[in-house]
């Protein structure tokens, strides 16, 4: 095996998700890292590296007790966990660190212990040219692309709102999803309208909770407690804060060079993904994401999920966790798309996708800010 | 008079007080590359085309087409019911962030590539943002 190859070796979410006033965003850090090294077989001192965003890695290391050699506070939304396994990809066969611990935990909810954020600078690019018109956080700007998107491709409405539905069938057979009842287009269309042309169901939920990664060496990675997950690939990048400016209102520059440098350094083909996770804090994520990591040409993906492609038993089984839609979204999703990517490649998912052997998992940051892609495979690479 | 008191106002930095300075005087200004004549917005006092560091403002001509938008129905005491958030893009490239106001705030009304044009308006003592109504399409030369 190179020794570059890296591998995840415990992966854990918080031990309760949804609504839990009863432990701070600090807190489920430590509860979803304590879970993560409990998966794992390790320790608090076998852990030499730290990453996290939302709170600095200062924070995460002194609560927990680590003495790190390597940190890594990467925050540009939330994909900066997908940056983040990608950095201690690197760390790790640079010889930096051996064993990084990346946490994530979020009161979006409850709002427990989140002190820091406010948004005080009046004085930045999207404050001074986005903020005076009105705009009221990720629903009214996230949003704000898609009726070009729809004028420019042909998306129908009812599409738009069929990303949902597919999704609510994958949180179906998701005991830990907050929403689990079948939903028709119908039901998306007739629900409270949030930000024309978005509807309350082709929004994401807003829960407490969080996850953590353990990754170190992938010649290490037989000695632990769960079948390796092998980092096959990954990529990165940023756009712009202001969603006003990105370049092309149909298609994220940032999830093109992620996703177009994921592939390359993984070497594999469209044809070997069995699993994708496009992060989808709003209905059209996915269908961006579809189309700029290559599923589809341009304007194709609305009519892709549309022929259940995507949804159970289809050709690209997406989102199987339910999504930011209905399983869980704390406010930076990233962790949970990475964890569900870990769950098939073990074989322990929710809702399993037979044989899966690699699995995609697509972050964003930000609106259309930033992106993280990472490859993983079950598969011990040569 | 609500609007002046409860929108987010911004504050500006040297980089961008001849923007708000220039809207306070009814134009929209502009910066176009001595070098290369990239046009950019939001106002930086050199070029992310090429990086040359002589920029010059100009006034733009405050027309454009209506790009893209969305309505939204949350409550905001600084706006009267659902209003648009837009994105305008000027005939000039850069597109921009505003409201269109003179205008229903609803789908059909707010019709992509209609022709728009810049309407100020007086937000605070300090601060005019460029917001933009429906406009007659350019005739052609006579
Ligand atoms: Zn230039």
């Amino acid at each position: 095996m190179r020794a570059d190859h890296i591998a995840v070796v415990g992966a854990a979410e918080t031990t309760d998700l949804g609504k839990t006033p009863h432990i701070s965003q600090l807190g489920m850090h430590a509860d979803a890292a304590l879970n993560a090294l409990a998966d794992a077989g390790l320790t608090i001192h076998d852990i030499d590296g730290v990453a996290t965003a939302g709170e600095r890695p200062t924070d995460i290391a002194h609560y927990l007790g680590i003495v790190p050699r390597w940190v890594d506070g990467t925050s540009v939304g939330g994909c900066s966990f997908m940056l983040h396994v990608r950095h201690a990809a690197a760390a790790i066969a640079a010889g930096l660190c051996t064993t990084v611990l990346i946490t994530h935990a979020e009161s979006g909810r409850s709002r427990v212990g989140t002190g820091r954020g406010g948004g005080g600078n009046r004085s930045s690019l999207p404050a001074q040219f986005e903020a005076p018109f009105g705009s009221m956080g990720p629903p009214t700007m996230f949003t704000i692309p898609v009726l070009r998107y729809m004028k420019d491709h042909g998306l129908t409405h009812e599409q738009l709102a069929n990303v949902a539905v597919v999704q609510r069938e994958w949180a179906g057979m998701n005991p830990r999803a907050t929403f689990q009842d079948p939903i028709t287009v119908d039901d998306v269309l007739d629900s409270r309208m949030i930000a024309y042309p978005f509807h309350l169901l082709e929004c994401c939920l807003v829960t407490d909770g969080g996850g953590a990664l353990i990754l170190t060496a992938g010649e290490r990675a037989d000695d632990f407690a769960q079948p390796p997950v092998y980092v096959l690939g990954h990529g990165e990048s940023v756009e712009t804060p202001m969603v006003s400016q990105m370049e092309d209102f149909s298609s994220s520059r940032a999830f093109k060079v992620a996703g177009t440098d994921a592939f390359a350094s993984s070497g594999i083909t469209h044809a070997d993904v069995d699993h994708l996770m496009v992060y989808d804090a709003f209905a059209h994520l996915p269908l961006y994401g579809l189309e700029d990591l290559g599923f589809c040409e341009r304007g194709e993906a609305g009519d892709f999920v549309w022929e259940g492609n995507t949804r159970p038993g289809g050709s690209l089984p997406m989102n199987t966790n339910g999504g930011g839609l209905s399983y869980m979204h704390s406010g930076m999703y990233g962790m949970y798309a990475l964890q569900e990517s870990v769950r098939q490649m073990r074989g322990t998912a929710a809702a399993q996708v037979p044989g899966a052997e690699v699995s995609v998992a697509l972050g964003v940051g930000g609106m259309f800010a930033a992106s993280g892609c990472v490859v993983f495979t079950n598969q011990r690479p040569d | 008079m609500s609007e002046r008191s409860q929108r987010r106002l911004p504050v500006p930095t040297p980089e961008t007080q001849h923007f708000w300075d220039g809207t306070k005087r009814g134009e929209l200004l502009l910066q176009r590359c001595t070098e290369c004549d990239g046009v950019h917005f939001p106002p930086r006092p050199f070029c992310p085309a090429c990086g040359h560091r002589e920029v010059e403002a100009f006034a733009a001509t405050g027309r454009g087409t209506l790009y893209s938008y969305v309505i939204n129905h949350t409550p905001n005491p600084a706006f009267d019911g659902p209003y648009a958030i837009a994105v305008v893009q000027l005939d000039e490239g850069p597109r921009m962030m505003t409201n269109i106001v003179d205008c229903e705030q609803t789908p059909e009304a707010l019709e992509l590539d209609m022709p728009v044009e810049v309407s100020y308006l007086d937000a605070s003592d300090e601060i005019t943002l460029p917001l933009f109504r429906p406009a007659a399409p350019v005739e052609g030369p006579a």
